[in-house]
């Protein structure tokens, strides 16, 4: 390369990018190789032999099945909650005069502003007062409250787009309001309501800051791990992280091929 | 409200009225609302409960000011996460400004995917990642001790073990917004600014930086939220010395068993993120709904 004013800045930013994507796979990286090592804590030093003995051990650890099992529990009906409210708050909210929508539009993205845990706060005391601890169901409700967000602005930005000259055509050919929800609506929310429940599912099974203070004796996933690292963390929990990345980057490959072919195809 | 029964018809429209009035009332409104009246009531026994006693006061309130370390803990809170959201935006920067400006559309692709990776993965095990590299016996110190730049092992967990960590949970919070923001700013205009002399630095102060002043308030204000509100960081990578906020609201919950103080506590959390959002928004001279995007 020649030697030219542009060069420095050129090399100075290599090194910040360099940098950037150290801090972000290093952590990674040691965390999955930690996975064979046959250490009793996860690390990567010193390197005690190879193994394969922490998948094993995940395997048979009963306790963080269940805990993953809860955690797809919640998730399932944080999904059955928010995404019926959430679409029905952006229809709400695109039907709205100005004025009015402002209003309720600050009111809507209040939970996103939120603190988590003060969300779990505030819906534990207020079911507490009602009789209801923690547990499963106020997990569900305390992410639905928040994830509901979500799912109405996915919602809503797909909403902007929709030509409301197709309701009025289907209801002049004689569909019913119902008929027309149903058949021209929905439909045309469908990706958005897909591309909303896998955040949902996302957000639900990650949540930790909220779930810890409704979660009563009920354990989710990463309040499993949360609590392993207190009372003694072994790398079957790398072990499981490593099938998490795994999963990950074969999807976000997958994700990539598929908008390329998408793109060629025009 | 006329419009949505004319849409939809009665049956519908009562429906999705029904939907959200349940989520803003009972599950947005009522819970803040109860956690005000928890805030605002002393501990009693269940049998003082309803007695002369009960009353409102902003007892356990002014109990957070009187108490030294809690009211430390407090305001450590409140500077270190605006240091969380000033360090992030250092970091996330330069990328955003490349990803938006020069990058092509392909390298763009690659780049945003490979910052969505670490996403995907739970917050807990993101955390999880920097207390196996971080520990005293750990990767890192021991890459330091052989390269030589450190002579004994250092106590990462602390101070520095949360930042490190917290920014790393934040990143994208921080990219995308500014990302987006960046992404709108005309090419020409450097271009303009860079024939007619201006540095580089100057580029960015007078130019891209006040293009994309929306999107930094947006990065800053959710960074700075969920930092203040953050509890699984310091919990793993903290030490004694390094307390958060969030840790002794939850000790008021589960080890302490005030909840009253404990709501009192997160109301004033609450309070104060409030605050600064209204705050970054005023600076910044964005509304709501731009933040939301």
């Amino acid at each position: 390369m020649r030697w030219n004013a542009e060069a420095i800045p050129r090399f100075l930013f290599a090194l910040y990018m360099g940098a950037f994507f150290l801090y972000l796979f290093a952590p990674l990286a040691v965390m999955g190789a930690a996975t064979f090592n046959a250490s009793r804590f996860p690390t990567v030093t010193p390197w005690r032999g190879t193994t394969l003995e922490w998948f094993a051990a995940l395997a048979k650890d009963g306790a963080m099945w269940q805990a993953l099992w809860t955690s797809f529990v919640v998730a399932f009906f944080v999904v059955a909650v928010a995404l019926p409210v959430g679409t029905a708050a952006a229809l709400v909210l695109t039907s709205l005069h100005a004025r009015a929508r402002s209003l309720l539009y600050a009111l809507m993205v209040s939970p996103l502003l939120t603190p988590g845990v003060v969300i779990g706060i505030a819906t534990l005391v207020l079911w507490r007062r009602v009789g209801v601890g923690g547990g499963v169901f106020l997990i569900v409700v305390a992410q639905a409250s928040f994830i509901i967000c979500y799912v109405m602005l996915m919602i809503a930005a797909r909403l902007q787009r929709f030509d409301r000259t197709q309701e009025e055509a289907a209801l002049g050919l004689g569909a019913s309001k119902f008929m027309v929800f149903r058949r021209v609506l929905l439909p045309f929310l469908r990706p958005a309501l897909y591309a909303a429940g896998v955040l949902a599912v996302l957000q639900s099974i990650e949540n930790y800051n909220t779930t810890l203070f409704v979660r009563g004796f009920d354990t989710p996933l990463t309040v499993y791990i949360a609590t392993k690292v207190r009372t003694g963390l072994t790398p079957a929990v790398n072990a499981l992280a490593l099938i998490m990345i795994a999963a990950t980057v074969i999807g976000a490959i997958a994700y990539e091929v598929a908008r390329r072919r998408q793109t060629r195809r025009g | 409200m006329a419009s949505l029964v004319e849409r939809f018809g009665g049956g519908l429209a009562t429906i999705l009225i029904g939907l959200v009035a349940v989520w803003l009332v009972a599950m947005v409104l009522a819970p803040n609302l109860m956690m005000i009246d928890y805030a605002l009531r002393p501990n009693l026994p269940p049998a003082a409960i309803g007695g002369p006693d009960d009353v409102y006061s902003l007892d356990n309130i002014t109990y957070l000011a009187q108490e030294s370390v809690h009211r430390t803990i407090f305001f450590k809170t409140v500077w270190a996460s605006a240091l969380v959201a000033l360090a992030t935006f250092v970091v996330c920067y330069p990328l955003a400004f490349w990803l938006a400006q020069n990058a092509t559309p392909n390298q763009t692709a690659v780049v945003l995917i490979a910052l969505t990776v670490p996403f995907w993965i739970n917050e807990v095990l993101r955390t999880l990642a920097w207390y196996i590299l971080l520990a005293f016996r750990g990767p890192l110190n021991a890459l330091l001790l052989s390269v030589g730049i450190i002579d004994e092992p250092v106590r990462w967990y602390g101070n520095g073990g949360v930042l490190a960590g917290m920014i790393y949970a934040y990143i994208l919070f921080m990219l995308f917004p500014i990302y987006n923001s960046i992404e709108s700013l005309d090419k020409s205009q450097l271009e303009a600014a860079r024939d007619l002399g201006a540095s580089t630095l100057r580029i960015h102060r007078r130019i891209v930086i006040p293009h994309a002043k929306a999107g930094i308030a947006t990065g800053c204000v959710f960074t700075f939220m969920l930092a203040a509100g953050s509890y699984v960081a310091p919990a793993l990578l903290g030490a004694p010395g390094s307390r958060w906020f969030t840790e002794i609201i939850y000790n008021w919950f589960f080890e302490g068993g005030d909840w009253n103080r404990g709501a009192a506590y997160a109301l004033v959390l609450l309070v104060l993120c409030l605050l600064v959002v209204l705050l970054a928004l005023r600076i910044a001279r964005v509304n709501l709904a731009d933040v939301a995007k």
